[in-house]
């Protein structure tokens, strides 16, 4: 075990076991939940804000997937020369569409995920940030997805 | 995103479904009736809340509600982006069985770049530090044996940019940590 999760309760652990599999649409999900865990509501509440502000929990709530509500990603990659590459992220941090953005210890060293409305506009964010950069960009959009969320057992 | 959000149309009872969306941005309210607080906020009932959640949880716009945790904070310091050149006539199987591993979350075809880029399968690769993910990814290569042709791991060394991406196809994509995925 390490040093992060001995600094959690077996509470706080099962309750993020827990709560990664979801949290029911009814009228009082967090009683539902403390009953499972053996707890009580007020509780419940008081330490997902604790792990919240603790930064253990990132996020409690829906997760939406843009695509099916018409939006579209790519995962792009450029090959930068180390000589430009805090210029080159600079321009490519410049556009809005680009959500993410990663150094990694590759020849292909950056790589940036484009979010847009319209599936459409990929194609024009990538190639003005070809315009841009005057960098190969290419394009890495998913083909399929096997999706199967990662469970952190803690 | 919220751009994209708001510009996004194929939503039904469009109006309700894009409120609740900016309204959850920040996560569903940590009250004992969350719904009804979401209602209350937006002047409906608390059965038009839930009804709305669970119409956009069988179209899939929400991919489930639930506690996302921050793999970093947790120690889950080592997070690989592996990468597989696979036949492509093996590709699917071998994604169906890659993408179930309990230390790979999301798992993906996308298209080779020849010649620079033979890989066209990327696997997420999490573990405590680079050392389990190394051991991690060559389990992968040895359950593939010959179904591989090369693969390869990169590790983020930095994050660049990372802005507000909640609403997001991605289930484990804010830790706000330094290294990054």
């Amino acid at each position: 075990m390490n040093a992060a999760l001995q600094e959690l309760s077996l509470l706080d652990r099962a309750i993020i076991n827990r709560l990664q599999d979801g949290i029911p649409v009814c009228e009082a999900p967090y009683a539902e939940l403390a009953g499972e865990l053996g707890t009580d509501e007020t509780t419940l509440l008081r330490r997902l804000q604790a792990l919240k502000t603790a930064g253990y929990l990132s996020r409690i709530g829906p997760m939406y997937n843009v695509e099916r509500m018409g939006g579209a990603f790519t995962l792009a990659a450029l090959q930068v020369p180390d000589a430009r590459f805090d210029e080159v992220a600079g321009i490519v941090n410049v556009f809005p569409e680009v959500a993410h953005n990663y150094r990694r210890d590759h020849a292909f060293n950056m790589w940036f995920v484009v979010a847009v409305a319209e599936a459409t506009d990929i194609a024009s964010v990538l190639s003005r940030i070809k315009a841009a950069t005057g960098l190969e960009v290419y394009n890495f959009p998913k083909q399929e997805e096997f999706y199967l969320r990662l469970k952190f057992d803690v | 995103m919220s751009e994209a959000l708001a510009k996004a149309t194929s939503l039904n009872n469009g109006d309700l479904e894009r409120r609740l969306i900016e309204l959850t941005q920040a996560g569903l309210p940590l009250v004992p009736h969350p719904y009804h607080a979401l209602a209350d906020q937006l002047g409906v009932t608390a059965d038009e809340v839930m009804a709305t959640f669970r119409a956009m949880q069988a179209r899939g716009v929400v991919r489930r509600i639930a506690a996302v945790p921050n793999h970093y904070r947790l120690g889950f310091r080592g997070n690989g982006m592996s990468v597989w050149d696979i036949p492509d006539a093996l590709v699917r199987e071998v994604g169906r069985e890659v993408g179930a591993l309990d230390f790979v979350s999301h798992c993906y075809i996308r298209p080779r770049a020849l010649p620079d880029w033979p890989y066209n399968l990327f696997a997420m690769v999490h573990g405590r530090n680079r050392d389990a993910v190394h051991e991690q990814v060559a389990q992968i290569a040895g359950m593939l044996g010959e179904r591989v042709r090369s693969y390869d791991v990169l590790f983020s060394t930095e994050v660049l940019k990372k802005t507000g991406f909640r609403a997001s196809a991605h289930s484990v994509s804010t830790p706000p940590n330094p290294k990054g995925e």
